[in-house]
């Protein structure tokens, strides 16, 4: 286990030693986002309606421009290959170098986007279940994500394929995190949707660090 | 039974001996249920002549799912067994799949119009199925994203394992939610809801489908191994060269 902690360590570390990429994710996301308004108009009834789809997908858009840099550092400086060869499961590492993901990724995401909420005009009763709905969608992304990263390390033109990899895949993240906002919005529970997304992000906990770890093992060979 | 095949050569002798009765059989097949399809069959009471879409929309969906069955279980075989011809037909399968995929979403979509009165509704159904074609595009840009081949048949075949939770959502989803689109109506546990005169071309194209699926997956497997054939006799040549000359 203290390989583990010591690995969540270290990635944060680098993270947080190149923060202007992390900054640059937060960055994306507020000005797609902003971009909305002066696509469809500065009505606030219609930006109340359409606030959680936005704030879904520029969410989803930005937290994809982050997914490259998850193994590729490893994999070009040959760390990824000693991490292969440690004793430590392979799943763990790869759990590991996910939840760091989470912390300077998602995390960042989820505080900013009550921010964006209220820019959009978001009805007030929203804020609660859009944090909660966000805490456990951006967990599934960064699972779903560290998966397609691991499977397209190595490939030409890897950013776009990343794209076209994870996007299907968490579409039903989407559906179901805008669903509960506007549940909520509309005065009914959220509960439903909530635990779904629950329990997604326990089916991503149990698939994605495996299917990770199947990949890395590809990659590094 | 599944180790014998693992042989090229000798998947290649049961390929060669299949494909003129395949081919023979879709020729018969989809002829026989064109003809039911668009003469011998009435048109429907409400929907007209443009039921007659559906004898190409229904089987193309089937086909559409059944492909990515196909590539998912070769796709098991493939990294299991490190079965090397499991991976082969799983690659082939894929853009035949991809366009029974596009076949059944733009005729689903040419019978909504006049139907629904729209081309393109956002329900389960229609957007299960247009998740599967997208997980068809990402699978083949996976496989062809390397410049070593064995890596991006392996990574596919992972993408196609974890994609194949979609199949059981597009076949429940009629149920799951209340959708547009109508439940199923053959496979059912009691008798099938369509009038025989219907069932007949129905079922005929969709077994028609089948076999011109089988026939374009031996075509295409046949193409890639002779394609990795020719590209082993190269590289065997360049070597024997190349010590030739260093001696």
């Amino acid at each position: 286990m203290s390989g583990f902690f010591a690995l969540v360590g270290r990635d944060i570390r680098i993270a947080l030693r190149q923060f202007s990429d992390t900054m640059m994710v937060i960055v994306f996301f507020v000005i797609a986002a902003a971009l909305f308004p002066f696509g469809v108009g500065p009505e606030p009834n219609l930006l109340a309606r359409m606030a959680p789809g936005i704030l879904w997908v520029t969410a989803l858009l930005a937290a994809m421009l982050s997914f490259d840099r998850l193994f590729q550092n490893d994999y070009d400086d040959g760390t990824l290959e000693l991490l292969v060869i440690a004793p430590q499961p392979l799943w763990m590492t790869a759990l590991a170098k996910i939840i760091a993901h989470w912390l300077t990724t998602g995390l960042p995401l989820l505080v900013a986007s009550p921010v964006i909420g209220i820019m959009l005009n978001l009805e007030p009763r929203g804020f609660g279940v859009l944090i909660a709905a966000m805490a456990l969608g951006t967990a599934i992304i960064s699972l779903v994500g560290a998966l397609g990263a691991a499977l397209s390390l190595g490939s030409r033109r890897s950013g776009v394929l990343l794209s076209l990899l994870v996007l299907p895949l968490v579409i039903p993240v989407l559906i179901f995190g805008a669903g509960a906002v506007d549940a909520a919005i509309g005065g009914f529970p959220a509960t439903q949707q909530l635990l779904v997304l629950g329990g997604l992000l326990l089916g991503c906990i149990v698939v994605c660090p495996w299917g990770c770890a199947v990949a890395l093992r590809l990659a590094a060979d | 039974m599944l180790h014998r095949f693992a042989n090229p050569t000798r998947f290649l002798r049961l390929a060669n001996a299949v494909l003129p009765w395949a081919t023979g059989l879709t020729i018969l097949l989809i002829g026989a249920g064109l003809y039911f399809a668009f003469g011998a069959s009435p048109a429907d009471y409400q929907q007209g002549e443009t039921v007659r879409i559906m004898y190409i929309h229904v089987p193309s969906a089937w086909m559409a799912m059944f492909a990515y069955a196909f590539i998912a279980v070769a796709s098991a075989v493939g990294l299991i067994w490190k079965h090397p011809v499991a991976h082969v037909c799983a690659l082939a399968a894929a853009p035949i799949g991809a366009c029974f995929t596009l076949i059944c979403l733009t005729t689903g979509s040419l019978w909504g119009k006049p139907m629904w009165g729209t081309w393109w509704v956002w329900d389960a159904r229609l957007t299960s199925v247009l998740v599967l074609f997208f997980l068809y595009l990402g699978f083949i840009a996976l496989a062809n994203a390397f410049d070593d081949a064995a890596r991006g048949e392996k990574a596919s075949a992972i993408l196609a394992l974890i994609g194949a939770v979609n199949l059981p959502i597009i076949k429940f989803s009629v149920d799951w939610w209340n959708t547009l689109h109508q439940p199923a109506s053959i496979s059912r546990i009691d008798m099938p809801a369509v009038h025989t005169s219907m069932l007949i071309p129905l079922l005929l194209m969709a077994v028609g489908f089948t076999m011109l699926f089988t026939v374009l997956v031996i075509i295409r497997a046949r193409a890639e191994l002779a394609d990795r054939r020719i590209n082993a006799l190269r590289s065997a040549r360049i070597h024997a060269e190349t010590a030739h000359s260093g001696a």
